[in-house]
């Protein structure tokens, strides 16, 4: 009985300890923004890395999500004669949930991914500690860039995302199913408030905050071996997805209750 | 001025509970190479990383040109790092960058040189380690024992006071070996710099150090010049020096008795 007291406080100091670790790296990452000299061509690097390279999943995701939600949608709808309401449920869905939701989890599955197991190889090949010894501090010359460009890039996609998965449910909807056009379009602009679009963003940026978090101390605080970077990379991707699903709907319960 | 750039008074490091070094003191004279040999696996890197302040000891000083590692602040400590350089087991080379911009990354992070400048003195420090025509490979093109050369001329590239090398033999043909060691001693000579090598390899570090500090067990069990060394009676330190496979530094890993493991059922 003793011993598993202790367990659990052993377990809960070490939660405690990673959780000051994770908190120290953010706040570091938060207090070097990119300066023009020095971080700005960083930054553009990995924006280059974690959003250009990110936009093929983005766009063939958003495009068949839109689709198949404008197919499913429509299934549904005919039945009360509400196609015309086509529009407004599938931009709904998109720019308060799914856009910013989906794009997270690919997010972190692709981008966040990588950036763990790049910092865990950089670590473990004593990349960091070297640049630690030339008085290179790679808090802010790794970690920071990497963090803003996620920040950055994140809900950008989701943008993205709801873009095309509102040209992909047209597809489906106008074209191959025959909702009126005028109505497709003229109905959704009437339905989608403003507020659902600064919704949309803020719940974007609130995920980009966590998965990149989540993914820059993953590999800034995991075991530097094969085994400790491929744990960091899978619980990365794990632990993101499970924080943005959580959050979302604590978000979804403040702004839309 | 005193002659003794760092100065370890009294170190003790513990990793987990294994006592690592248990209060071992040791100076490094400046303008020196000064070589830290020991068995594997006894801490000569964290020695290494102690010095350049990466860990922090249980107790003891670490003075470097006076001033004490262990309680500087963090800018402090990364001010005293612009002086000191360290050579990487592995080489440590940033693998998205080519040979040149490894080089120039030091220069580029702590100067505001125009790059024409930054330019002409990677150069120099390629042309001293032999690389300069392989400025443009990635890391990943090199050899081991060119990649120890442009990690090197990474090292030098800000004139530092004081390198500190991790094994830079380890794993080189004997030609690298030969090229590494023969780069430590004239860079050492030539540029006025105070050398660390830690190492093993005993015929290496013996044609190139001024002074040697034999580590084992926790403590310094051995120290002198090269001939002094060679002359000492102390059976660890002889056993070391011949590389004798079993002596006061056991062979076998401290465990119970071979016979009672063999019939005492569980392991």
């Amino acid at each position: 009985m003793i011993k598993r007291f202790g367990q659990l406080g052993h377990t809960t100091l070490e939660l405690l300890a990673g959780l000051g670790r994770a908190l120290i790296i953010l706040l570091s990452a938060i207090t070097h923004m990119p300066n023009i000299r020095k971080g700005y061509p960083l930054f553009v690097k990995q924006v280059y890395s974690v959003g250009v390279l990110s936009l093929i999943i983005i766009i063939v995701s958003g495009l068949f999500i839109g689709m198949v939600l404008a197919l499913q949608g429509h299934g549904v709808l005919i039945d009360y004669g509400a196609e015309a309401s086509l529009g407004p449920m599938v931009a709904l869905s998109l720019l308060r949930e799914l856009g910013p939701v989906v794009t997270a989890l690919l997010f972190a599955g692709r981008a966040g991914s990588a950036l763990t197991a790049e910092i865990g190889l950089m670590k473990a090949t004593e990349q960091l500690s070297s640049m630690e010894m030339m008085a290179v501090d790679p808090l802010r010359r790794v970690i920071a860039p990497r963090f803003w460009a996620g920040l950055f890039c994140m809900p950008l996609l989701a943008a993205i995302f709801s873009m095309v998965g509102i040209f992909g449910s047209h597809l489906v909807g106008v074209v191959w199913l025959g909702v009126d056009q005028g109505t497709f379009w003229s109905v959704m602009q009437g339905d989608v408030d403003f507020a659902d679009i600064v919704n949309g963003t803020i719940k974007a940026v609130s995920f980009a905050f966590v998965v990149t978090w989540i993914a820059v101390f993953k590999g800034y605080d995991c075991v530097p071996t094969s085994e400790g970077i491929s744990r960091a990379t899978t619980s990365s991707v794990v632990q993101a997805s499970l924080v943005v699903l959580g959050l979302d709907f604590i978000l979804t319960a403040i702004m839309f209750t | 001025m005193s002659d003794t750039l760092v100065e370890i008074k009294n170190l003790t490091f513990n990793r987990e509970e294994r006592c690592i070094y248990n209060g071992i003191s040791l100076n490094i004279p400046k303008g020196k190479v000064t070589a830290i040999m020991g068995p594997s696996g006894i801490g000569k890197t964290t020695l290494l990383r102690l010095i350049g302040g990466q860990l922090k000891p249980a107790s003891g000083d670490i003075l470097f040109a006076g001033q004490n590692i262990p309680e500087l602040s963090r800018s402090a400590l990364y001010e005293i790092r612009k002086r000191i350089s360290m050579l990487f087991q592995s080489g440590a080379l940033f693998t998205d960058m080519s040979v040149f911009d490894n080089v120039a990354f030091p220069i580029r992070e702590h100067t505001k040189l125009p790059e024409n400048i930054i330019e002409k003195m990677v150069m120099m420090k390629l042309e001293v380690v032999g690389l300069r025509g392989a400025r443009h490979l990635k890391p990943s093109e090199l050899s081991g024992g060119m990649a120890r050369r442009a990690a090197l001329a990474r090292a030098i590239a800000l004139d530092p006071e004081l390198i500190l090398y991790d094994e830079p033999f380890a794993g080189q043909d004997p030609i690298s070996m030969g090229v590494i060691v023969r780069l430590i001693k004239d860079l050492n000579d030539a540029l006025g710099l105070t050398s660390v090598v830690v190492s093993h390899d005993v015929h290496e570090v013996m044609s190139i150090a001024d002074y040697i500090y034999i580590v084992a067990e926790q403590k310094i069990i051995g120290q002198g010049t090269p001939d002094e060394i060679r002359a000492q009676q102390s059976p660890l330190v002889r056993q070391f020096i011949k590389g004798e496979h079993d002596g006061p530094v056991p062979f076998h890993f401290p465990a119970k008795d071979f016979k009672d493991d063999l019939l005492g059922g569980k392991l």
